[in-house]
């Protein structure tokens, strides 16, 4: 059987309505605690959650919260991607920020004009992505290290590199900030005016993120590789039997969810500030873990999460108006990462024995039937 | 045994321990009662010293923090002493060899004042100088008034040691004896069930051609030692070969490496004139060999994914399944009705999970399975372990059927009915070693127990 593990990171199956009610549930547990903070604090929290909803359902708002969405998305897929076959990629973090710093020093140089640039320096983040997640799937399979090891220390060796190729190669100084030199005006991302009513733009990366959905989708569920990939994640011992090659699947995994993990930093790259500086956002990465495992790796589901996470940090500011600390929202989002772990659990738990009672149910049935015809 | 150690509740029944029922929720419960078990393997930690590991988990305190070494060190040597196990303890577990390990895990379950003891196939990782020791130290401990539940698949071992046997077959007791009033022959009659199977006159299929033939194969351990040993034999289209051994004789290693899931040292191997030595486990596949493996859990199903994409495990390079790089779902998912259909196997429909159906259910879909695509060869690994008798005899039927139609099985099984009754050739394992050949229309099943048992190797 499988283990918690395997239902925690959601390879297990949940169908119809039991996968929607565990984060249905985890989220109103997180309102409920948050709420309980909220009061022992001595805030008042129907002010509080009004506040929230009113300012995430402004137009200016709504467009911030799928910019914001659509990075974490990515994050997110590229966290799935491993999840779905047992290889923690902690390493999504330093991935993105080093494939971000390469491409933005390439583009701010311009070798090519307009949009070969676009295509340039996302096909450049894409291979650094790639390659970085590369190294931890070659020593996981050569050497045995645990990719939770290698990853996480190999990004703290990104933020190293980042940093000596931004003062040492990329880096221009503009007032106090040192940066990469900004990516020339014709090779930026247009944006699209989705949301009526506010000037903002909604980054044109989010067509790219619903691709990208659609790809993770597809690749996983309909193709050869995926169902290897899959099988592989659920019993590593029927894989090996059934002729899948685990060495490969790891290291070709690795190298998928470093290649997703290179466009996260693209919307921003190319959409918003057009150069890597300090002000690049940063921990990415792990934002993306929490929503994988809020989405349970499903690519709806992580759609979702990542705009509950975007609005909760979005409107967060909105609360120091109230008075409130606008941590309280990342009290939230830790309640609900756990809490979603806790009710998912247990809707498994629910949906095993209720598919069990319903196959001896249904095979029982056709062979009572007779029985009543020969008493009557 | 594993209720005996509070690992697993009893359904039903009683357990007494000198007179009084007792009743296990936890391991714990069973150490207060004065039961230790001693597992087949070793729970030691390697890098610490064997004091170290005997007071884990119930270190003596001194104040109430600190740990009392020099308590447990008299203790330990008293204990040894007493026993004659002669256990040092300030050397490193690492350094020690396996028998010594052995010794240290009897000390462990000593010092916790356990005064039965229970031992799971002890001798199973000992050589056989290794083997006289434990038996010493064993009578030792019984001579001090212990009780020792030995459980072991060596025949010769158990006469030589125990008091009682008492024979359990798939769960049940089937008899308590006297080992001065039986012959090893004899007990092998008891473990494997004495009725022999129903006389079937069938022609033979076998036809000349070769469809597998395995030459020299050697298999050794990560610590290089020899699991399946020069191992050779040929079959032919149309016949079933056999291979008959008490469990842990390199049957497992055997088959895995015909798989290709477990790198062979030395042969060759050929499927239908190819020699595929060096192919992968997929490509293997591919090329017509067909997989019922042993742990049908382990290695056969994805248990929480429905029956159709269990179709596809193993099969996922081959129509119906896959169309180029796609997984044809409407094909597989059709398959998948034929196979329940064809194979009979019990289900509200293809969509369940392969973990609600039974043993014998799930069974009956890896055969149909793996008999789909024409296989050259099909190995079969004890394949009606633990599935209910309509079941077994279906498997049986297809496993007939297909031979009739000129497929080679390779039937590996502990079951020597099915054995004899299947197979049109018999060969006996033993330690790794084709011991015996054995004609399945002439044997009994007390001679092919025996033989594999080693018991009576000229009888054959």
């Amino acid at each position: 059987m499988n283990g918690f593990l395997d239902r925690v990171l959601g390879r297990v199956r949940l169908g119809g309505w039991l996968a929607v009610a565990a984060p249905v549930i985890a989220v109103v547990f997180a309102v409920l605690i948050t709420s309980v903070v909220l009061l022992v604090a001595g805030k008042a929290p129907v002010e509080a959650f009004t506040t929230l909803a009113d300012y995430g359902t402004q137009p200016r708002s709504m467009a911030m919260i799928l910019n914001t969405g659509v990075m974490y998305y990515i994050s997110a897929l590229a966290v799935a991607v491993g999840f779905r076959m047992n290889l923690f990629n902690i390493g999504v973090d330093g991935q993105y920020r080093l494939a971000a710093v390469v491409a933005a020093g390439l583009g701010g140089a311009a070798v090519v004009p307009g949009v070969l640039n676009i295509v340039l320096v996302i096909v450049v983040a894409v291979v650094v992505g790639a390659l970085w997640a590369a190294i931890a799937g070659l020593l996981r399979v050569y050497r045995g290290v645990s990719e939770v090891i290698s990853t996480i220390m190999l990004n703290a060796i990104a933020t190293g590199l980042g940093s000596w190729l931004v003062s040492e190669h990329f880096g221009v100084l503009t007032g106090n900030d040192l940066g990469t030199r900004p990516i020339p005006d014709d090779a930026h991302m247009p944006g699209i005016p989705l949301i009526a009513g506010t000037p903002v733009l909604v980054n044109g990366f989010i067509v790219v993120a619903v691709l990208l959905g659609v790809a993770y989708w597809v690749v996983l569920n309909r193709t050869r590789f995926g169902f290897e990939l899959r099988a592989t994640g659920k019993s590593e011992s029927a894989a090996v039997a059934s002729g899948v090659s685990v060495k490969k699947m790891i290291v070709v995994t690795m190298v998928m969810s470093g290649a997703v993990a290179g466009l996260i930093g693209m919307p921003e790259l190319l959409g918003a500030s057009y150069k890597y500086s300090n002000n690049f956002p940063a921990g990415l990465g792990f934002t993306g873990i929490a929503i994988a495992l809020l989405g349970r790796n499903n690519p709806v589901g992580m759609a979702v999460g990542a705009l509950l996470w975007s609005f909760l940090d979005n409107s967060s500011n909105q609360l120091q108006l109230l008075d409130i600390s606008k941590e309280i929202v990342q009290i939230m989002q830790g309640v609900v990462v756990l809490s979603v772990i806790i009710a998912y659990e247990l809707v498994h738990r629910y949906r095993i024995v209720a598919e069990q009672r319903r196959v001896s149910r249904e095979l029982a049935a056709p062979q009572e039937a007779p029985k009543a015809e020969a008493a009557a | 045994m594993k209720i005996l150690y509070g690992m697993q509740r009893p359904d039903e029944g009683e357990i007494r321990v000198n007179g009084s029922p007792v009743g296990f929720h936890t391991p714990a419960d069973a150490i207060d009662a004065g039961i230790g078990m001693v597992h087949q393997h070793f729970m030691l930690a390697d890098n610490l010293t064997v004091l170290e590991n005997v007071v884990l988990g119930s270190e003596p305190r001194r104040g109430g923090i600190a740990l009392d070494f020099a308590a447990a060190r008299k203790k330990i040597k008293k204990i040894s002493d007493a026993y004659g196990l002669g256990v040092r303890p300030d050397v490193p577990v690492e350094d020690l060899g396996v028998g010594d390990r052995q010794r240290v895990e009897i000390l462990k379950v000593l010092y916790r004042g356990a005064r039965i003891l229970i031992l799971d196939e002890p001798t199973a990782v000992l050589v056989p100088h290794e083997v006289d020791e434990l038996f010493d130290n064993l009578r030792g401990l019984v001579r001090e008034g212990l009780t020792i539940l030995f459980i072991s698949h060596k025949l010769d071992e158990v006469l030589r040691v125990a008091d009682e046997i008492t024979v359990i077959r798939r769960g049940t007791t089937v008899a308590t004896v006297n080992p001065r009033d039986v012959t090893s022959r004899k007990l092998a009659e008891l473990m494997v069930g004495s009725e022999l199977p129903s006389p079937e006159t069938r022609e033979s299929t076998v036809t000349d051609v070769v469809a597998l033939s395995v030459r020299d194969l050697t298999v050794r351990t990560g610590d290089g030692r020899p699991v399946v040993e020069n191992v050779s034999f040929d079959i032919h289209k149309g016949e079933v070969l056999g291979i008959a051994g008490v469990e842990g004789n390199g049957q497992a290693e055997l088959v895995e490496a015909i798989m290709g899931m477990r790198p062979c040292e030395a042969g060759a191997l050929t499927l239908a004139g190819a020699d595929i030595s060096h192919w992968s486990t997929l490509r293997r596949r591919a090329g017509g060999i067909g997989y019922i493996p042993e742990d049908r859990h382990r290695h056969g199903l994805l248990l929480e994914s429905p029956l159709w994409e269990n179709r596809i495990l193993g099969h996922q390079t081959r129509r119906p399944n896959v169309k180029g790089p796609w997984i044809d779902r409407a094909g597989a998912r059709a398959d998948t009705r034929r196979i329940v259909e064809e194979y009979d196997v019990r289900t509200p429909g293809i969509d369940v999970d392969a973990a609600t159906l039974s043993g014998g259910n799930q069974q009956k879909l890896i055969v149909g399975r793996e008999m789909s695509g024409d296989p050259v060869l099909l190995i079969a690994s004890h394949p009606t372990r633990g599935v209910d008798i309509g079941a077994q005899a279906a498997i049986w039927d297809h496993l007939r059927t297909a031979r009739a139609a000129g497929l080679a099985v390779l039937l590996i099984s502990a079951d020597l009915d099915e054995l004899i009754g299947l197979s049109d050739t018999l060969k006996v394992i033993l330690r790794g070693r084709i011991v015996a050949d054995v004609d399945p229309a002439n044997v009994t099943p007390e001679q092919l127990g025996s033989a594999m048992t080693g018991a009576g190797e000229e009888t054959v």
